[in-house]
């Protein structure tokens, strides 16, 4: 066996372990198949406690280390309780992860040392939508802005080019940007 | 009719394939469903030029020898050209002759085709890059009265009516787009990925840059990711006679209106998708990585002063259009949205999981099959006019040592 650079994964990204998940699943479609599981209570409200542990990738049913639990609310400016961020704002967060986490798995894929990732989120929305006031206008957002600041190790075209290919693989981008089947059913 | 190699398609490929047989000396014929450079002749539209400068016209023993060498030649001065090198090495071409079926047997196959059978030891599948136009399934979610097109059906902005829709701004659908709105059509055109880049630049023809940059005949084992190689879109150029630019800016300046990529049709709503900005700010970005190359390139061959000084594009800036349109705006749609393999000659078992044929170097997994002219098959300019004849050489070379095999397994009894 050959010696190798100590695996520093100078920003903490795994990369070998994706890009073997890559090659691995090229030639194994259905395994790359995922499902992925959230569930839901009703707590009080507009109060609404979900948590994810299980989901079915790689062939079979898989869990997370430890299970994750959100509580979404809305603001007392909406007459509710605030007990937790709401699900819009919640949309914004996925986002910011997933793009960060992009930015980070493409920049260790460069050899691009990050010294610091900030992103500055905006979702502007207008509340005829949701409240059935104008049929024109949609319940989500009109518009997403992001804004990242990052240092790195490297210059401006290549950071751009970091930010650029991170929403190319973004999931929450996609989700975001593209439309997307959603049935909800009765049970 | 007994042969050694079968050559199907008389294009680029299968003429520059029978050069490279008729120099060694291999007995061979060529079978055409229509006449030579049949799709150049009848798959393109009338205004159709070549992407690449007269003089990237290289072929086997034969080039470009016009008095517009910085010019495109149109489609049918292609065909005219292949036409020129055919009669060139009299290449031995059976016209409106179509390939029915091709079955593997003791000997290599039998080839059964509209002027009838072939028994040939080898075959060489010559057809070209554009296989079948691929239409995407959203298309069956338009309305039943609206037309679609694909660009090889398409001929000139008098046969288009009402409103268009272009799907894709790689080279056909960017040169629709312009050419239809240039005639006074209302045309928008939804923008995926795509490669941006200047018709010249410091005053060379842009493929200049990309031949001396080692890009165009970039093996595809050097590639980091083959198979994202294999599907990257057509240049976003045109050639034309003023060698002008067309990038998303220039299409906005004829009155095209430039929308994300078409992302569905729900009922009667067509949704565009909200990644437009992420797509044209990385073409832009990868532009601008290219150019730098080229200005490396410039310095370290001592070029620079011989150059005009490097001037950038502008960024691309467009008004973008709202997500959403209803499928009534549009009263055709043209889908600019690339080919896939087609061979329905071949036996299934042949083609892999989206119906291509696998290969090495032109080199199938079957016996005595090849493949030549594909989309960046070995190299970067395999389907190229100016890329086709090195892979034809190779080529040629595999052929002999198969046949000579095939020689000495019969010789000494069975395959």
């Amino acid at each position: 066996m050959t010696i190798t650079e100590p695996t520093s994964q100078i920003n903490g990204v795994d990369v070998e372990h994706l890009l073997h998940a890559r090659e691995v699943l090229t030639s194994a479609p259905p395994a790359a198949q995922f499902t992925w599981r959230a569930g839901s209570e009703w707590t009080n409200g507009t109060e609404a406690t979900t948590t994810v542990n299980n989901f079915f990738g790689l062939g079979e049913e898989q869990t997370h280390d430890n299970p994750h639990t959100v509580v979404t609310d809305h603001p007392s400016l909406f007459g509710a309780g605030d007990a937790g961020a709401t699900p819009v704002e919640l949309a914004m967060m996925a986002l910011a992860g997933c793009l960060t986490a992009g930015i980070a798995s493409v920049a260790q894929n460069w050899d691009v040392k990050l010294n610091s990732v900030t992103a500055t989120l905006e979702g502007d929305m207008d509340l005829a939508g949701i409240l059935g006031i104008d049929p024109d206008v949609r319940n989500g957002f009109s518009a997403v802005r992001v804004a990242y600041d990052i240092d790195a190790d490297t210059d401006d075209a290549t950071i751009e080019a970091i930010v650029a290919q991170s929403q190319k693989r973004s999931a929450v981008f996609d989700i975001m940007a593209n439309p997307t089947a959603v049935t909800v059913e009765v049970v | 009719m007994r042969t050694d190699v079968t050559i199907i398609g008389a294009g680029q490929a299968g003429l520059a394939m029978s050069h490279c047989l008729t120099e060694d000396g291999i007995d061979h014929v060529v079978v055409e469903r229509g006449s030579t450079a049949n799709a150049w002749r009848t798959e393109r539209w009338d205004s159709l030029r070549l992407l690449t400068p007269n003089w990237m016209s290289r072929l086997p023993g034969f080039q470009y020898q016009g008095s517009d060498p910085e010019g495109y030649m149109t489609a049918s001065e292609v065909g005219d050209y292949l036409d020129r090198y055919r009669a060139s090495f009299d290449a031995p071409v059976h016209d409106e002759t179509s390939v029915d079926q091709v079955t593997p047997t003791d000997n290599g196959f039998e080839v059964e085709t509209s002027g009838g059978r072939i028994d040939s030891r080898s075959v060489v599948i010559a057809t070209g890059a554009c296989g079948s136009p691929h239409i995407p399934a959203v298309a069956a979610d338009f309305p039943t009265q609206t037309r679609h097109l694909s660009p090889i059906h398409y001929r000139n902005p008098d046969e288009i009516e009402g409103p268009v829709l272009v799907v894709g701004a790689s080279a056909s659908g960017a040169q629709i787009a312009d050419e239809l709105a240039r005639a006074g059509h209302n045309v928008t055109v939804a923008v995926s990925n795509h490669v941006r880049l200047p018709r010249r630049y410091r005053g060379m023809d842009i493929h200049w840059w990309l031949e001396k940059l080692g890009i165009l005949d970039e093996h595809i084992s050097d590639v980091d990711d083959p198979l994202k190689a294999r599907r990257t879109p057509s240049l976003q150029l045109v050639g034309s006679p003023e060698g002008r630019d067309l990038g998303l800016n220039e299409l906005q300046s004829s009155g095209v209106r430039v929308a994300g990529r078409l992302a569905g049709v729900a009922d009667t709503t067509v949704q565009f998708s909200g990644s437009l900005a992420n797509v044209i700010h990385s073409a832009d970005l990868k532009q601008n990585r290219l150019l730098d190359r080229c200005d490396e390139y410039a310095e370290a061959s001592g070029l620079t002063h011989e150059l005009v000084a490097a001037h950038r594009p502008a960024a691309t800036s467009v008004e973008a259009l709202p997500l959403t349109a209803h499928t009534g705006d549009f009263a055709t749609v043209i889908w600019a949205t690339g080919f896939r393999p087609s061979y329905p000659y071949l036996p299934e078992h042949f083609l892999d999981a989206k119906g291509g044929l696998p290969q090495n170097e032109g080199v199938t997994d079957q016996r005595g099959l090849f493949i030549l002219g594909t989309t960046f098959g070995t190299r970067r300019n395999s389907s190229f006019l100016d890329g086709v004849g090195r892979d034809a050489a190779a080529l040629a070379g595999s052929i002999r040592c198969d046949l000579e095999r095939q020689l000495s397994a019969s010789a000494f009894g069975g395959r």
